[in-house]
């Protein structure tokens, strides 16, 4: 595999653990905000509460790790995405800084503020909205590139279909992911109350999420033929993507192993995630930044893969531990350490 | 001065790394902290140890999920802001900054372990098992983040060949002449601040309510430890000046209004200067200067006169220096007089002063932490690559630097004021008396 390759995998790789977990932690926060006004708080948020407060830092470390190694392998990446997404990146960076601190403050200081909650609820839903404008971005048609100059062409993206049904996506599928994830937990935690809430809602977000996806799909036909023949060309991809999307609902619907039924989520994921990523190819920002053109020199290159082979080995069994201890660990989960 | 992108982008910069070192300081110190309260504890069977420990560990909760987020923004903005910059650097530089989300990752992790572990192992000395990887998370993330810019100081690890980067050496790019002082200096001045931090809340608390017999432990191990880190700090600080007078002179000679290469060179304690270079008001030592730049009054230190005009930097950095040696004499010396009178039994090392003094020593050392910062970065002026690139080639040119320094001042402010009330909020409600009996009723 050359050099460029590896590279993008491995980025894509934790840009899809970062979508799994972060969507997670953002549809929590909504659900939270939700428990909260319909006044079915004491059910759900120690339920919540138990499984993000010891997660929400690594959660976020899934972001900084993909946007450090973008720079680092695809120096080039910079250039572009740095002119053009200076003021949507910004407007990214407040609500996630706004979003982990308040988080803290309401989670160890001052418990039961509602307003804390709100601003967790509310930016778990614009923050996918604001990341998402980067792989919109990614497509093309938003820049203008004269000599050395890059010009954000704001206007077209507020008035892109393309754009508008990526984000329609990426919210319905942050309310899905993570309430498939929570039926699973609650479940665990044999707290059948807050699993019939959750299995609504992810039974509820289960039809909208297939129906946005195809929106994009018909949307990108429009915004970028070329890339949308690529994905047609993988069509397996997402076919199996859709398999795993029966089987999920089928099982929430059944009231049965919900474990797998999440695992199935993260599959139908996984399949539309890579489809998407590896019919993007070889451009990383259409069509002036492809993954040949601009991936860093190879000694650059070549140490990064041996610092990150050298990362995993050492995360992953942390992470493990993490997981072991707060995720499988039922007596945790049930409340009772 | 005029407000132009480069400008505004210096200006951001500089706010969020202002707004960031302070939660980045205690990220790297307050475990070791921790980590020795909670030794302490566990070996001595002393339940207030083990208290200060769990109080400790529940503020810095609070501080790292700023410091996070905080630290977030500024990776970001480093892209944004300084596109072409990055486009370069990434090329030579990129390993530290990649090596420091693995950092990053690993101390996340046991901090998550650690803060909701305390009563879930038999034996004790497991959960203080977990301090350690978050110690050694943490330093490292302060090495690595500080060869990057050790790396902006001292330049090198590749060529540049008609405007291509080739002969890339990324190992000689991070150890680079600037790295070892720089690196030793600003990990002791972390865990020094932390300390004094610590102590001055401490010792506040003393003088309003009568401490108990739990903040005096606590008083003593934070002043304790502050002395050894301050001491520490001001041996990596003498380092530093040396490696200045070597390496990056002109930054020195800035610092200590120093412009004609001479021996037996005199150091320039505060002091105004005029449009001629003419300095009054000043407290000078002679020789002092040379015997900084190298242990010996004959050390022969390169003045600013030596260096073209657009290439030297403001002269203003001066008080910064000045400000940050004075505030690390400050500390040690206050600090010493602790201990000295926790021996001398003539002296009571409780009384209003001294306390008044300690509480002083907290904030002063996060400013010199702050000013020796601004000293190290507007000191490389014009630079943003010491002799590569400057400053005005490497900005953005976007038009929208000022509305997100805007928006970024704004979350500053408003980050700041709840960090600060929640803190308060959280230990006043729940003081040390009650959560003492309520843990290890006797
Ligand atoms: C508690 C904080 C603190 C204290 C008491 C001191 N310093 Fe410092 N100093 C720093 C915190 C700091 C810093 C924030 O960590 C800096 C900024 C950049 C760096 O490398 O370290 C720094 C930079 C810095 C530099 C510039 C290094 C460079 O740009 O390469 C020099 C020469 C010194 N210091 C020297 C001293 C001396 C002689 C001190 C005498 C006691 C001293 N510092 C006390
Ligand atoms: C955390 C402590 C730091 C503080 C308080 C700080 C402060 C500052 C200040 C005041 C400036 C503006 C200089 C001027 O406009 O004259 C600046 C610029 C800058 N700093 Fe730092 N800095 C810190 C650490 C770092 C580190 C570790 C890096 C390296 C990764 C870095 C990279 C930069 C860059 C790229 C600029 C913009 C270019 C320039 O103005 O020179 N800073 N910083
Ligand atoms: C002296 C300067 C700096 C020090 C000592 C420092 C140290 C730290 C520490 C200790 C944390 C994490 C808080 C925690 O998890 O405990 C942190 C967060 C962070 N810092 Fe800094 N930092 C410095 C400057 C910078 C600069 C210049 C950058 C930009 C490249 C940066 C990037 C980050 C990022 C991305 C995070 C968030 C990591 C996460 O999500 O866990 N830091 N920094």
């Amino acid at each position: 595999m050359s050099l460029e390759l590896i590279g993008i995998t491995v980025l894509w790789i934790f840009l899809y653990g970062y979508l799994i977990v972060a969507s997670i932690d953002f549809g929590a926060g909504f659900f939270a905000y939700y428990a909260r006004v319909s006044k079915q708080e004491h059910i759900m948020s120690q339920l919540i509460n138990r499984y993000l407060s010891p997660v929400w830092e690594v959660t976020n470390v899934f972001f900084v790790f993909f946007f450090v190694g973008l720079i680092g392998f695809f120096p080039d990446t910079a250039y572009y995405f740095g002119t053009a997404l200076l003021i949507p990146g910004s407007v990214g960076i407040i609500l996630l800084a706004i979003r982990g601190a308040f988080y803290a403050f309401g989670n160890y200081g001052s418990k039961n503020s509602t307003f804390f909650l709100f601003l967790y609820g509310a930016t778990g839903l614009l923050i996918p909205a604001a990341l998402s404008t980067a792989l919109t971005i990614s497509e093309g048609g938003f820049l203008d590139v004269s000599d050395n100059n890059v010009v954000f062409l704001a206007k077209e993206l507020f008035t892109s279909p393309y754009s508008w049904s990526v984000v329609v996506l990426a919210i319905v599928s942050v309310l899905y992911i993570s309430a498939s994830f929570l039926t699973y937990y609650a479940d665990r935690a044999e707290d059948m109350e807050s699993r019939g809430i959750m299995r609504k809602f992810s039974l509820l977000w289960s039809a909208p999420t297939i129906v946005a996806s195809l929106m994009v799909f018909v949307a990108l036909r429009e915004h970028n033929p070329e890339h949308f023949q690529n994905a047609i060309d993988i069509w397996w991809m997402f076919g199996l993507s859709l398999v795993f999307f029966m089987i999920a609902t089928f099982l929430v619907y059944q009231k049965k192993m919900f474990g797998i039924g999440f695992i199935m989520v993260m599959l139908q994921f996984f399949f539309a995630f890579f489809g998407y990523g590896a019919s993007h190819l070889p451009y990383i920002l259409y069509p002036y930044i492809t993954i040949e053109g601009s991936v860093v020199n190879e000694t650059m290159g070549t140490a990064l893969v041996v610092v990150f082979i050298a990362g995993l080995l050492l995360l992953i069994p942390s992470l493990y531990l993490l997981m072991r201890l707060f995720l499988f660990d039922a007596d945790y989960i049930k409340g009772k350490k | 001065m005029e407000l132009d992108s480069v400008m505004l982008s210096q200006l951001l910069t500089a706010s969020t790394l202002i707004f960031h070192v302070i939660f980045a300081t205690l990220g790297v110190g307050v475990p070791i902290m921790i980590a020795i309260a909670e030794f302490l504890g566990i070996k001595r069977n002393d339940s207030h140890y083990l208290l200060l420990a769990r109080r400790w560990a529940r503020g810095y909760t609070i501080t790292v999920a700023v410091g996070v987020v905080t630290g977030t923004a500024i990776g970001l903005q480093l892209a944004l802001l300084w596109p072409s910059f990055m486009q370069v650097a990434g090329q030579v530089i990129a390993l530290p900054l990649f090596m420091e989300t693995f950092a990053f990752f690993f101390e996340a992790i046991f901090l998550g372990i650690y803060l909701y572990t305390w009563d879930r192992f038999k034996n004790r000395w497991l959960h203080w098992l977990l301090t350690i990887p978050i110690m050694i998370g943490s330093t490292l993330s302060a090495f690595f983040i500080t060869t990057v810019n050790a790396f902006m100081n001292q330049p090198q690890g590749f060529e540049i060949v008609d405007g291509k980067t080739v002969n890339i050496d990324p190992i000689a790019a991070m150890f680079n002449p600037a790295t070892p002082s720089k690196v030793f200096h600003v990990v002791m001045s972390s865990y020094m601040t932390s300390a004094f931090i610590l102590a001055a809340i401490t010792a506040f608390i003393i003088l309003r309510k009568k401490g108990t017999d739990y903040h005096k432990k606590a008083l003593r191990l934070t002043m304790v430890a502050g002395f050894i880190f301050a001491a520490g700090t001001a041996f990596a600080g003498d380092l530093s000046a040396k490696f200045l007078a070597d390496y990056q002179p002109e930054k020195l000679a800035a610092a200590e209004w120093h412009f004609e290469t001479e021996q037996n060179a005199d150091l320039i304690i505060f002091g105004t200067i005029n449009e001629d270079g003419e300095v009054s008001n000043e407290i000078r030592l002679p020789g002092v200067l040379s015997f900084l730049a190298g242990n010996s009054f004959d050390t022969e230190v390169i003045g600013l006169n030596e260096f073209p005009e657009d290439e030297q930097p403001p002269l203003w950095i001066h008080y910064m220096f000045d400000l940050m040696v004075i505030i690390g004499m400050y500390s040690l010396f206050i600090a010493g007089i602790f201990i000295v009178f926790i021996f001398m039994k003539r002296f009571n090392e409780w009384n209003k002063p001294l306390l008044w003094g300690i509480v002083a020593s907290g904030p002063l050392a996060m400013l010199a932490i702050e000013f020796g910062w601004i000293f190290a970065e507007v000191g490389r002026q014009p630079w943003i690559l010491r002799g590569l690139m400057t400053v005005d080639q490497a900005s953005t040119t976007s038009g929208d630097v000022g509305i997100a320094l805007a928006m970024f001042l704004l979350l500053y402010g408003v980050l700041g004021t709840f960090c600060v009330t929640v803190l308060i909020k959280m230990f006043k409600n729940k003081p040390p008396e009650a959560e003492l009996e309520r843990r290890f009723p006797k």
